[in-house]
């Protein structure tokens, strides 16, 4: 298939948008809308892998874009494609996960009022999603951007009548909006400096200015840019290049939830737990990820830019799973969770390894999809309950579910050799260290603390997910039903009506259990299928979004093995460690029911992981409040000034008239006399001047 | 001595007695109350309107002013028409034909 085929992807989830929204409008169809939709986002997925072989190793941009869209002066942005491997494993990872949760969420939101809105808006999200991993220039990235940003709200959204869900839905929109400025401004500056924002244009010119070439080698649109930002630089423009990867940067860690903009992730598991599974672990939150690894060049040139990667990542890797391991809520754990892992992909990607924070991205997606599905599953047997504290002992009730979340639990703490989380943490882990090795000074050091960050990490992922599992699957049998309705409780009768839904938790169908065994299965063999094979790695190390750092070389010498070989080690100790852990206090013969053991030993760090370090309250004290006061101020500048004023403004006219009144006697003749006068006066007029002109 | 009296009528009497005509209209519309006598009076204006459109025309030699005069009393009539009918609506509705008794358009 030629590669070309590609850039229809998005539009087969658009016209499913627009289909799923018809269905909004005659709710007879609804019931077919996740049909429309799983069709659309699995046609993506047959293209994808049908165009996968003919996409060149160095990049694929197609000749003639599909669509013109902006074109003024110099800048040209069209809806054009940009494939090459770092391409095709997002387009594999959105469009194949995005089919099993769909077909998933097909069985979750059975009766739910908003069937036909829920599927329109995740067929937006493929659509944008899928055109921002595609785009051949910032600014149709940036439109899939906000694209994903509005799916995003739409369906955090969902259950709008409920407040908690609205609130949830604006503080993503808003938290994202502050990143989204960070693109823009990273964008002004690509643009200035290299006259153009189209990745075959500034990429090449960037590596060129990296390596110190002149710029021969360059043909056509990157020959241009490349004199462009010479001519630039000269002038004394370097700050802009140094400032655009930071820009980036913000737009990144708001999307990908990394600190200090990671606030909105937690509280978006309002949305059903599909929406969960899908953007805000597998997907949208990756695409953070996928823009440092895609403008790699540029973060390569400022020598500060990826460091300060690395440090929020670490920062953030650590602080998610510290908070995960002290919530009973069965989504914030993963929520949080979710939080941390990303701080691994952006910590592979600051070690320059786009193939670390890429292969960590692709088995993130795999098992933390399954994991966020498996406790909905839960949440969906429960009638809602999420409290691990009321629940127990479920393994009977939902052996699948047990199997699978165990599966998932497994790959999160990267049980060695059999998970994917195994191979693709260890990457990460042993290309920072690597990068300790060969930078030095404080280089060196930022990178040995956030690798030795991201093993103590890996030690607490271990045990919280581990905790999660054997709190809800052993012990006595013990739940507590939950009283939250959620939509998909009320057409459930249908199906399950025999089971006594309300009364007792029971396994899910194979139609909604089906999905999680291809993502467990994916969970445990993506590892061993793209981890020693190099795979990921063959497919990004001809792209620009290997670095130039990491070019010199072939496999054997571009990392330091023995490593690689100690971290594989230090891991499984880790992994194995923190299963032991929370065997201990949580496994089958735990001491303590209902409760965390840890929280009676220290009260008081549990209660502050626990309350998630205050940061929403400092966040609300810092800037939430001062905004609300300063709005309280305007308003009242508002009221009192600004009305003032109009007000005054509108009595004018109202004097006028009040003056005029008594003009209209309402009395025929009254009239009649200023008929009269008038026409005297027309006639004196007239008279006056024929004399004076005579 | 009529005959004096005519040829020496020069074109300055008829504009003047046109003028009379509407000046004397306009005095009765204003000053009258009863609404029939006050549509007698647009009429006179009418008339003084007339003469002074003939008068123009003999000034002028041509039949452009009696054209017109033509127009105008056709136009009068129909407005006759319509104005005796409003009044007697007028009537009807508060048995008086005191134009004072309208004033309800007052400011």
């Amino acid at each position: 298939m030629s590669p070309e085929v590609a850039a229809y992807i998005p539009w087969v989830s658009g016209l499913s948008a627009v289909i799923c929204g018809l269905f909004c409008l005659y709710p007879q169809y609804a019931k077919f809308a996740a049909g429309v939709c799983a069709s659309a986002v699995g046609v993506g997925f047959v293209i994808a892998m049908g165009v996968w072989f003919s996409v060149p190793a160095e990049g694929f941009v197609n000749p003639e874009p599909l669509m013109r869209w902006i074109e003024v002066g110099r800048l040209e942005a069209n809806y054009g494609v940009y494939l090459d491997g770092l391409t095709m494993i997002m387009l594999s990872v959105v469009t194949g996960i995005g089919m099993l949760v769909v077909i998933y969420a097909a069985g979750y939101m059975r009766g739910d009022p908003g069937y036909a809105r829920f599927f329109a808006a995740v067929s937006i999200f493929i659509f944008a999603m899928t055109t921002v991993v595609m785009a051949d220039n910032l600014v149709l990235l940036f439109l899939g951007w906000e694209g994903v940003g509005l799916a995003s709200y739409l369906l955090i959204g969902h259950e709008y009548h409920r407040q908690a869900a609205v609130n949830a839905a604006k503080k993503a929109f808003i938290v994202n909006r502050i990143g989204d400025f960070g693109v823009l401004l990273g964008m002004f500056c690509i643009f200035d400096v290299f006259g153009t924002v189209r990745f075959e244009g500034f990429l090449p010119a960037a590596s060129e200015l990296l390596t110190g070439g002149n710029g021969s080698g360059l043909t056509g649109e990157a020959a241009v840019a490349f004199a462009q930002a010479t001519e630039v630089l000269k002038q004394g423009g370097g700050w802009l290049l140094m400032a655009a990867p930071f820009g980036l940067m913000v737009g990144a860690f708001g999307k990908s939830a990394q600190l200090p903009l990671f606030v909105w992730l937690p509280d978006a598991m309002e949305g059903p737990t599909p929406v969960s599974a899908l953007i805000h672990a597998a997907t949208m939150v990756t695409s953070g990820v996928y823009v440092i690894a895609r403008t790699m060049p540029l973060f390569e040139l400022s020598p500060y830019a990826l460091p300060t990667v690395a440090v929020i990542a670490g920062a953030t890797a650590i602080l998610g799973a510290c908070i995960a391991l002290a919530q009973y809520d069965l989504k914030r754990v993963f929520a949080y969770s979710t939080v941390s892992q990303l701080g691994y992909m952006f910590m592979g990607v600051a070690a320059l390894s786009s193939t670390a924070g890429v292969f960590h991205l692709v088995s993130h997606a795999f098992f933390k999809a399954l994991l966020f599905l498996t406790a909905g599953s839960v949440m969906h047997a429960l009638a809602g309950q999420l409290d691990i504290r009321k629940i127990s002992g479920l393994r009977h009730k939902m052996p699948v579910t047990f199997v699978l979340m165990g599966i998932g639990c497994a790959a999160l703490a990267g049980l060695p050799v059999l998970t994917a989380g195994f191979w693709s943490k260890d990457l990460v882990l042993a290309t920072t260290f690597d990068r300790a090795i060969a930078t030095e000074g404080g280089t060196a050091f930022i990178y040995l603390m956030v690798g030795i960050v991201g093993v103590v990490t890996a030690f607490v992922t271990g045990y919280y997910c581990f905790r999660v599992w054997f709190r809800v699957f052993f012990g006595e049998e013990r739940y507590e039903m939950g009283d939250h309705h959620h939509g998909g409780d009320d057409g459930h009768g249908d199906d399950h009506g025999e089971h006594g839904h309300a009364h007792e938790p029971h396994e899910m169908d194979w139609g909604m259990n089906g999905p999680l065994v291809v993502l467990a299965i994916g969970s445990v063999f993506a590892g061993l299928l793209l981890g020693p094979t190099h795979v990921v790695e063959h497919l990004i190390d001809k792209t620009s979004a290997e670095a130039n750092a990491l070019r010199v070389g072939d496999d054997a010498t571009k990392y330091e093995k023995w490593v690689h070989n100690l971290m594989y080690a230090v891991s499984a100790v880790v992994a194995f460690a923190s299963l032991a852990l929370a065997f201990v206090l949580h496994g089958p013969w735990r001491k303590v029911e209902g409760d965390d053991p840890v929280r009676l030993k220290a009260p008081r760090v549990f209660g502050a992981l626990n309350s998630k370090l205050w940061i929403d309250e400092v966040y609300a004290a810092l800037i939430v409040y001062p905004v609300r006061v300063m709005g309280s101020v305007f308003y009242v500048v508002d009221a009192v000034i600004v009305d003032t004023v109009v007000r005054g403004i509108g009595v004018v006219p109202r004097l006028l008239g009040e003056g005029a009144r008594p003009a209209q006697s309402g009395r025929l003749h009254g009239y009649g006399l200023g008929m009269a006068l008038g026409v005297a006066a027309v006639v004196a007029v007239t008279f006056y001047a024929m004399n004076r002109g005579g | 001595m009529q005959d004096t009296m005519i040829n020496s009528l020069t074109f300055s009497h008829y504009f003047f007695t046109g003028a009379v005509l509407f000046v004397l209209g306009m005095i009765g519309f204003i000053t009258r109350r009863n609404m029939i006598v006050m549509f007698l009076c647009t009429e006179m204006m009418f008339q003084g309107v007339v003469v002074t459109l003939a008068a123009a025309a003999a000034l002028h030699g041509n039949i452009t002013g009696q054209t017109f005069i033509i127009f105008v009393l056709t136009i009068a009539a129909a407005e006759a028409a319509l104005a005796l009918g409003l009044v007697i609506l007028l009537f009807r509705r508060r048995q008086t034909l005191d134009a004072g008794a309208w004033s309800e358009l007052s400011g």
